[in-house]
């Protein structure tokens, strides 16, 4: 099966400065795939360029197998949702989301209802007739969405659409807009700096830094198998330990401060390579003692960033600084500068090569 | 702080009122004594009568001239918004600097003292001009006149009145989120339909404050029209001035000024209704 959405070595240079450079992604039909990546990393660019806003200086963007990088942005029929949604100030509700109908030659009173059915499944059964400003921001965001799919769009893109909401909002945005995209199978792509966001929503999430694709995968993937030392450390919390493989057959990697430790199985680490150890802070155990059967560590506890449920232990353990997710129950114990020990399995740890 | 806060919001003070004296004073001494005694001398010159509203309302002559006066603010309104609207639209699209060259060039008007542009313009359009000179030179045997038509007093208080017409555009069109246009494209409105469905609904607030401002200034004009425009096409403000300068009928000049005066409270007052007249100055 042929991918959907294809962009096929996308660059864009502004003068001198590469935007982005030989972007490749396949995307399959009905996937919700999520952009995220720090500001400048060319994630809104690659949005723009498939909404047909900003042109590609090199590659190609097809969908379905047709190409669509000569179409003019209303020719291309793809729905998309702004940050600051767009919505028209003298239209009102209903008729913002009967507009893209409108322009599509539908007969007004069949326009209208099925605008009316788009925003009874957005949750605005009742407020058609009110003007934007009217309206509460997520209320608007609901209406610019109801708008963005009531043409049967081949493509959904949400341009960073949730960053002007609060954080309750946010969440229940966040699954009224996957249960929207499951109910009508609309190719969605999301764009987002918010990395909890990425990780909710997304069937797959594509990392973007300086213009690149870092990596493409699984939430779950990018979160316990980052393939770039960005990735590790844009995505959650980490604690990076550089190291040079010794041992491929035993998985043993050594580092210059901590010795001997041995990781989770891996394809690229090769003998004698040097590589970036990965262990999240919540894989590690912090105890008075040593415990036995698990890799242990010696720590000083520097400083503790309690969250009220959880809370950051930052230490020091042979002069590499170590991040300790423990629960808030245990955080009544521990004083800082304390003098402990870390904890992990092998399967915690995850080399990058890259 | 809280007690504070409360006297200075609770006492008003009269201090703010008082710098406004002199303006009030200007005012009453130089506008409103004056106005008043326009409104008693319609009623009373020659003697205390309606004649005057009577002459004014049914007299052949004067309906005309009003007819004309509100035919030609709205054709000069007309073509302001046609010559005004495309020249607001190109300078939200050109580099700020060049945008400022524009204003600049579009305001020139401004600067310029009210006679001079008008000698200018008799000076352009006459029949020993250049414009004629230009028009003999293509081969047109018998050139028209400009000079003392409609033509050119429409010209002249178009190039008068367009800046308004424009820096109320603009100032309507600058403050359009661009993102609009692009969920418009998106959405998949076409250059035309766009244009028709959402970029002329946002900018008609600047064409009505445009209008009404040229439309209302327009009704009014005396130097330009009388200098440079037909005697068979008056205007309202000059057979006032007519009158008064020529047959010292204070009572009937006075009459037409204060219809005219009703009219334009008039509009202002439909507009205001519909808009708002705090909009009116941008």
């Amino acid at each position: 099966m042929t991918s959907y959405l294809q962009l096929t070595g996308i660059s864009k240079t502004y003068g001198t400065f590469a935007a982005l450079s030989k972007v490749d992604l396949a995307v399959d039909k009905g996937e919700f795939i999520t952009f995220l990546g720090p500001s400048g990393s060319g994630k809104t660019t690659t949005l723009m360029i498939i909404a047909g806003f900003e042109k590609a200086s090199t590659g190609d963007v097809l969908i379905d197998g047709g190409s669509i990088t000569a179409m003019a942005p209303h020719e291309r029929n793809i729905g998309i949702v702004f940050q600051n949604y767009g919505l028209f100030p003298h239209k009102r509700a209903i008729e913002n989301v009967y507009f893209p109908l409108q322009m599509r030659g539908a007969a007004r009173a069949e326009g209208l209802r099925k605008a009316a059915a788009m925003l009874d499944l957005v949750g605005l059964k009742d407020l058609g007739s009110r003007y934007p400003k009217e309206l509460s921001g997520g209320q608007q965001q609901r209406v610019a969405l109801a708008r963005a799919l009531v043409f049967e769009p081949s493509l959904l893109l949400l341009d960073e659409p949730l960053g002007a909401l609060d954080k309750n909002l946010r969440e229940q945005m966040q699954i009224e807009i996957k249960r929207i995209q499951r109910a009508l199978g609309v190719t969605t792509v999301f764009v987002t700096h918010d990395q909890s966001e990425a990780m909710s929503m997304s069937d797959r999430i594509v990392v973007f830094d300086k213009g690149r694709i870092e990596q493409a995968a699984t939430p779950l993937d990018i979160y316990h198998r980052p393939q770039t030392k960005f990735v590790a450390g844009f995505v959650g919390e980490s604690n990076l330990i550089e190291a040079v493989v010794t041992d491929a057959g035993s998985r043993l990697a050594t580092s210059p401060a901590l010795g001997e430790i041995e990781y989770a199985p891996s394809e690229t680490a090769a003998p004698g390579k040097p590589v970036m150890l990965m262990i999240r802070p919540e894989h590690i155990r912090l105890s008075r003692r040593p415990i036995e059967g698990r890799r242990n560590a010696a720590m000083k506890i520097e400083t503790i960033v309690n969250y009220g449920d959880n809370a950051l232990v930052i230490g020091n353990s042979s002069g590499v600084p170590m991040r300790v997710r423990v629960l808030g129950a245990d955080v009544v114990i521990l004083k800082e500068g304390d003098d402990c020990h870390i904890s992990w399995m092998p399967d915690a740890v995850f080399p990058i090569t890259a | 702080m809280q007690a504070s806060i409360t006297r200075l919001t609770e006492r008003p003070t009269l201090w703010p009122w008082l710098l406004l004296t002199p303006l009030a004073l200007y005012l009453a001494i130089f506008f409103v004594v004056p106005l008043v005694d326009v409104v008693v001398m319609s009623f009373t010159e020659p003697k205390p009568t309606l004649s005057n509203y009577t002459h004014v309302l049914t007299g052949a002559l004067y309906q005309r001239v009003f007819i004309n006066t509100f035919a030609t603010a709205l054709l000069v309104t007309v073509v302001c918004l046609v010559v005004g609207y495309p020249l607001a639209y190109l300078m939200t699209r050109v580099s700020p600097r060049s945008a400022m060259l524009i204003l600049t060039l579009v305001t020139m008007s401004f600067w310029t003292s009210f006679l001079v542009r008008t000698y200018a313009w008799m000076v352009l359009l006459g029949d020993s001009g250049p414009i004629i000179a230009l028009v003999r030179a293509l081969g047109v045997q018998d050139p028209p006149h400009l000079l003392f038509t409609r033509f050119s007093s429409t010209l002249a208080m178009v190039h008068i009145l367009a800046p308004y017409m424009i820096m109320n555009i603009y100032s309507v069109m600058r403050k359009i989120d661009p993102v609009l246009i692009r969920s418009a494209q998106s959405l998949g409105a076409k250059s035309g339909s766009l244009f028709r469905h959402v970029y002329l609904p946002l900018t008609a607030p600047g064409i009505a404050n445009g209008s009404v401002l040229v439309f209302v200034i327009c009704l009014g004009f005396y130097v330009t029209p009388v200098l440079l425009g037909s005697p068979r096409e008056q205007m309202i403000a000059g057979l006032i001035g007519h009158q008064i300068d020529e047959f010292l009928a204070f009572g009937l000049g006075s009459a037409m000024a204060v219809v005219l005066l009703l009219i334009t409270l008039t509009i202002l007052t439909i507009y205001h209704r519909r808009f708002g007249l705090d909009k009116l100055w941008g």
